[in-house]
């Protein structure tokens, strides 16, 4: 039971970090992504390609970092997927989105991202294969926290939930703290108010994109660090993000964030009491109960 | 010559089936603007629903009602109708994207279910157990498929004409008007949730339908046949087609289909063995890359809505500056 509890909160950062960048769209652009799951597949590959690259010309590089699994190249990846991963969110905006949302209503929208994902997914699986991959090949041992209960926890693990809340409480920061992160906010409360007070909306709604992609790209290369990677991480991982930002509430930040954890400990205590052959219909569950219980979301606010 | 005439048959019965999913789809977003993220969860429940209520008596999982074959089928789309309500009910009054996320999720769930739940469904080995109705009459060759492929066209004219009344009828002309324009519809004292649950719902027994006769032309049905890929293929179906167009529809259930089994046909036929593993992959590219086409360049598809204008007003002229 406190295993599944510990793994929950480890899986939980992963899909806050995915969440925080769907809710920040699903806001601003009114339409359900059902791409933005995919930007954790290219962060997730973009890292494996950039790791392999920066290994080779620098090996020693390639050396773990203390008990970790990671290694120096791997962060350097990191950084380098974080960027390649915005600019293909932005490139995807600027491609597909952009020119059917100046065309059609945000239902086309959610129709193209579908396209998109199918696209992506699959191309992904042409490019690296169907198999799966892993940064490393060492095997990294848990260790064992308590015997009674039964606690084992990778140091990786410990490591992805310390960035991920870093990365958590540095967004925070930005957003409250700088103009950027007020034009950010105001653009996503009431674009025309903001864009009287002379905010660019245009130049908003890229940073949106950036910054999803950004995050989605950490989460994807965490995903792969603690699980593995293929190109059906987007398949598995649509769901999970949807309904943390459906339990967070769509367009609250913060909700995303405490979302991706009540899922991702909800769907791993459920495992304590079902067959796992349907942990993927948990996150359905949640969203029902939360659809029930209250609609809008945790700190989501009604809005047609 | 046979072999080619009892290829069109069979290709044809299966874009018949898929053209009725096709035209219950249509009727959600193309006529309502609802968007259906899981089609296939109700078109497998349709098709769970008929085998499970109409087969005989199996050892390892539900079924063996041995109803009569059309109540079976009606069964099967009151199955799918059932759960269409549970989900609309729950998301219509909220902002659309609910309803995308949920039926979406239905989807990945009913697969999901359907697959582990053997007792129910016979899990991932699939259902078995169905006799084809009048198999006694017909046998199992090229006669058969004759007689289920005029059923199947039967059933397809019976819900283009049901579709064609039904939207211009005065519950058309709501639906089309709540979808342009959902305050102007609450301010006549109309109630859209209401109306779009019946759109929902009907919509989804007609998938169900079209489930329910996919199953019966295979007898058998398994989890393989529920992934979301189809949900993604009807959708390509009526995009292609052409939203709110029922010709459109079924037109684009032709095309797509054909277009589907041809590029199966070609890369199996011409493409290198080792590339074969992605044969799914790059059918896959390729439908996804022709809906994101059309939705840039022909969002209205090949045969476009036909605007509906006030049937008593004339045309209005400008009125002239002084007059």
């Amino acid at each position: 039971m406190i295993q599944n509890l510990v793994d929950g909160i480890l899986v939980g950062s992963v899909l806050s970090l995915g969440a925080i960048g769907l809710t920040l769209v699903m806001h601003m652009l009114r339409f359900a992504n059902f791409s933005h799951a995919e930007l954790l597949s290219i962060g997730a590959y973009a890292a494996l390609v950039f790791d392999a690259v920066f290994s080779a010309l620098l090996p020693p590089l390639a050396a773990s970092i203390g008990p970790l699994s990671m290694t120096w190249a791997l962060v350097l990846a990191l950084v380098a997927a974080v960027g390649v991963t915005g600019a293909s969110a932005l490139a995807i905006d600027r491609l597909v989105f952009r020119r059917v949302r100046a065309k059609g209503s945000e239902l086309s929208m959610v129709f193209a991202s579908f396209g998109v994902a199918m696209i992506i997914r699959n191309v992904m699986g042409l490019v690296f294969g169907l198999g799966t991959h892993l940064y490393s090949k060492d095997i990294v041992f848990a260790v064992v926290v308590s015997r009674d209960p039964m606690l084992l926890i990778k140091p990786d693990q410990v490591f992805v939930l310390g960035a991920a809340l870093l990365v958590m409480v540095a967004l925070h920061l930005m957003l409250s703290r700088t103009t950027l992160g007020f034009a950010l906010r105001a653009v996503a409360e009431n674009p025309t108010l903001a864009q009287v007070n002379g905010v660019n909306l245009g130049r908003m709604i890229a940073l949106v994109w950036v910054l999803g992609g950004g995050l989605a790209a950490i989460a994807g290369v965490f995903y792969g660090l603690t699980n593995q990677i293929s190109p059906m991480i987007g398949r598995d991982l649509v769901l999970p993000v949807f309904a943390a930002t459906i339990v967070g509430g769509i367009g609250s930040v913060y909700g995303a964030v405490l979302g991706g954890f009540v899922v991702g400990i909800a769907a791993n205590l459920a495992l304590a009491v079902l067959p796992s052959g349907y942990s993927p219909s948990v996150p359905f569950l949640i969203i029902l109960a939360v659809l029930l219980v209250r609609p809008n979301g945790l700190f989501g606010e009604a809005r047609a | 010559m046979i072999g080619l005439l009892s290829y069109a048959v069979f290709f044809s019965t299966v874009a018949s089936i898929l053209a009725i999913a096709v035209l219950g789809l249509n009727l959600q977003w193309g006529f309502t603007g609802l968007f259906n993220g899981g089609v296939v969860a109700f078109f497998g429940a349709g098709a769970y629903g008929t085998l499970i209520l109409g087969g005989t008596p199996q050892a390892d999982h539900l079924g063996g009602f041995g109803l009569a074959y059309p109540l079976a089928l009606a069964g099967g789309a009151v199955a799918a109708g059932a759960l269409a309500w549970v989900v609309g009910i729950l998301t219509l009054r909220l902002r659309h994207d609910y309803l995308a996320i949920a039926t979406f999720g239905i989807a990945v769930t009913f697969e999901n279910v359907m697959r582990n739940a053997e007792a129910l469904s016979g899990g991932a080995k699939g259902f078995r157990g169905f006799e084809r109705p009048l198999r006694d009459l017909f046998g199992d060759g090229f006669a058969y498929n004759l007689f289920f492929f005029s059923l199947v066209l039967t059933l397809l004219v019976a819900v283009y004409l049901f579709l064609e009344r039904l939207v211009r009828s005065p519950f058309g002309r709501l639906l089309r008007a709540i979808r342009e324009d959902e305050d102007a519809a609450r301010s006549l004292g109309k109630a859209p949730a209401r109306v779009r649950l019946t759109s929902f719902v009907t919509g989804s027994v007609i998938i169900g339908l079209a489930g329910g006769l996919y199953a019966t032309f295979y007898a058998f049905i398994s989890p393989q046949d529920v992934l979301p890929t189809l949900t993604f293929q009807i959708w390509a179906m009526l995009i292609v087609g052409g939203a709110g167009n029922n010709r459109g529809a079924a037109l684009g259930a032709f095309l797509i289909w054909g277009a589907w089994t041809a590029s199966g046909w070609a890369l199996s036929r011409f493409a290198p063995v080792e590339a074969q593993l992605y044969t799914g992959s790059i059918q896959y590219i390729l439908i996804g890359s022709i809906i994101v086409a059309m939705l840039l360049w022909r969002p209205q598809g090949l045969l476009p809505e036909r605007l509906v204008l006030s049937q008593s007003g004339q045309p209005v002229k400008p009125r002239q500056q002084g007059a």
